[in-house]
């Protein structure tokens, strides 16, 4: 396949950014969209230039490193797909590329395709985990979950925190990283403890970050890789008013 | 926003409903008007602000809803594509910036008679009584084709607000889920449609009445009478 690409280009924070376009030949169809770059980057540093800068770990679509917008979506055009399991049998011949990164305040550029996604780890750190005495795992039935509870949690946490909800929403709201990383741990019965404190921490941190506010037009569950759905945003809607409640109740913050 | 929205998509179902009553003639909206106009003042205005103050709160909200969000996206120089937001979802501060207009000009229009004095001079006879003149005004005012068309429009944004609005209120106060979420969305849609419609017939009605054979509203009758 040849190819032309439209990649922005940012030498860093600061710099205004512009797109590039470069042409690439004899990319086979079979290759990942991330090999596609590599070819490209190969031919850069060939000829001396910069190569490209993008995110990538895994490449089997479980990290969440990956983050390019292409053609205007984030992930690319097939859905419940990665940039790295996205393949260029989903492109034609002769096509033209524009791959862009994610856009929004609290991820800004660091270089080229690569943002900064640290407003995410602030997110977690404020609420996403549960305080227990860590060491030796304990008996594996000790806690018995009901099964469709452990499927909830499961389906939330397949979030892998790739930042394309925050990309696809027009507001650049994190909601659904949110609200996926808040139901797993407030569904099982080890998280019931501080759930209505991981609730009301994690969307302030959230909303100090400078992330947008839903508007329940649902494009982030559209490019979601891993499909989490809307429910679990009405469910943290449900969740943050209860424990708004209480705390209001409470006269305490948390 | 939700409740406040939802404070005003009750308030438009009942007002929809009792303009309906123009087609049941003079005396039935006449009579509707004339008791809520006498309703206790306590009643009347206690309604009337509360309306306001969930149409203020609602409007507040939305200002800082868009200033956040405008604030979270940077300018955009790339290409962006949509896979499903509907058009609605996409253009509410739009659709409630003109409705705002709208329910200003509206009051200033029907209410206050402020933008057509001429209106307050509107009096009929029901059942021995003087009593305000509803039907006529409602008929001269929407006689106005220009005034007409832009209620017509307003309507048509409403029905576009409300039929993202009220599917969208029930995710916001975490009442949706995946079962249950076409259905809110169809209802909706519905919602909007029915409002839409209801609210539409009585320009559309005096407009056919004026500039076609079709004689719904006894348009020239008024006209003669009033001018
Ligand atoms: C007065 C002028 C109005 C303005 C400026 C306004 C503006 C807005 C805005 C910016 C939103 C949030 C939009 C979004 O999802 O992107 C909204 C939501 C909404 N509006 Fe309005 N609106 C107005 C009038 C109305 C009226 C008259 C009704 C009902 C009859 C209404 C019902 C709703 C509902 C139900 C929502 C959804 C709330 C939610 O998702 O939680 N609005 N409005
Ligand atoms: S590189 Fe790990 S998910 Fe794509």
């Amino acid at each position: 396949m040849k190819l032309t690409l439209k990649i922005w280009r940012q030498a860093n924070t600061e710099d205004q950014g512009r797109f590039i376009s470069y042409s690439v030949d004899d990319v086979s169809s079979d290759s990942s969209f991330l090999e596609m770059l590599d070819l490209l980057n190969e031919q850069l540093v060939a000829k001396g230039e910069e190569p490209v800068a993008f995110d990538h770990d895994c490449r089997e679509g479980i990290c969440g490193m990956c983050s390019l917008r292409i053609n205007g979506l984030a992930h690319g055009p097939e859905r419940a797909t990665t940039v790295c399991q996205l393949h260029m049998r989903s492109f034609q011949d002769g096509d033209t590329i524009t791959i862009e990164p994610w856009r929004a305040a609290p991820f800004p550029v660091v270089k080229d395709l690569v943002v900064d996604r640290s407003s995410f780890d602030a997110i977690i750190q404020s609420g996403g985990f549960i305080t227990a005495r860590t060491g030796s795992a304990q008996d594996a039935n000790s806690i018995l979950v009901p099964k469709c509870d452990a499927d909830t949690a499961m389906d939330a946490a397949a979030c892998i925190g790739c930042g394309a909800c925050v990309a696809a929403c027009k507001n650049a709201s994190a909601m659904l990283f949110v609200a996926a990383k808040a139901a797993h741990l407030n569904t099982l019965p080890q998280g019931q403890a501080e759930k209505d404190r991981r609730v009301l921490k994690m969307v302030s941190t959230m909303d100090e970050a400078g992330f947008g506010n839903c508007t329940n037009y649902g494009e982030c569950e559209a490019v979601c890789p891993k499909e989490i759905s809307l429910d679990f945003i009405a469910k943290l809607n449900r969740d943050y008013g209860k424990a708004s409640i209480k705390a209001f109740l409470s006269g305490s913050d948390e | 926003m939700a409740i406040t929205g939802l404070i005003m998509v009750g308030f438009v179902l009942f007002h929809m409903l009792g303009n309906l009553q123009m087609f049941q003639g003079p005396d039935a909206i006449n009579t509707y008007a004339h008791f809520l106009k006498t309703l206790p003042p306590a009643v009347m205005w206690g309604g009337r602000l509360f309306l306001l103050a969930a149409a203020g709160v609602h409007v507040a909200t939305a200002i800082s809803l868009t200033r956040e969000n405008c604030k979270a996206c940077p300018t955009d120089p790339g290409v962006k594509e949509r896979v499903q937001a509907t058009l609605s979802s996409k253009t509410m501060a739009l659709s409630g910036s003109i409705l705002l207009f709208f329910i200003v000009f509206h009051i200033l229009h029907f209410t206050t008679h402020t933008i057509f004095p001429v209106y307050k001079t509107f009096m009929t006879d029901l059942d021995g009584q003087q009593v305000y003149d509803v039907y006529s005004m409602v008929i001269y005012g929407f006689s106005n084709a220009w005034i007409a068309t832009f209620y017509i429009i307003a309507m048509g944004l409403l029905c576009m607000h409300l039929s993202h609005g009220v599917s969208s209120m029930f995710q916001s106060l975490g009442l949706r889920n995946n079962y249950w979420r076409k259905t809110f969305d169809i209802f909706a849609a519905l919602y909007g449609w029915v409002i839409f419609i209801g609210f539409v017939s009585n320009p559309a009605a005096v407009l056919l009445s004026e500039y076609t054979s079709l004689n719904i509203f006894p348009v020239q009758d008024v006209l003669l009478r009033l001018s």
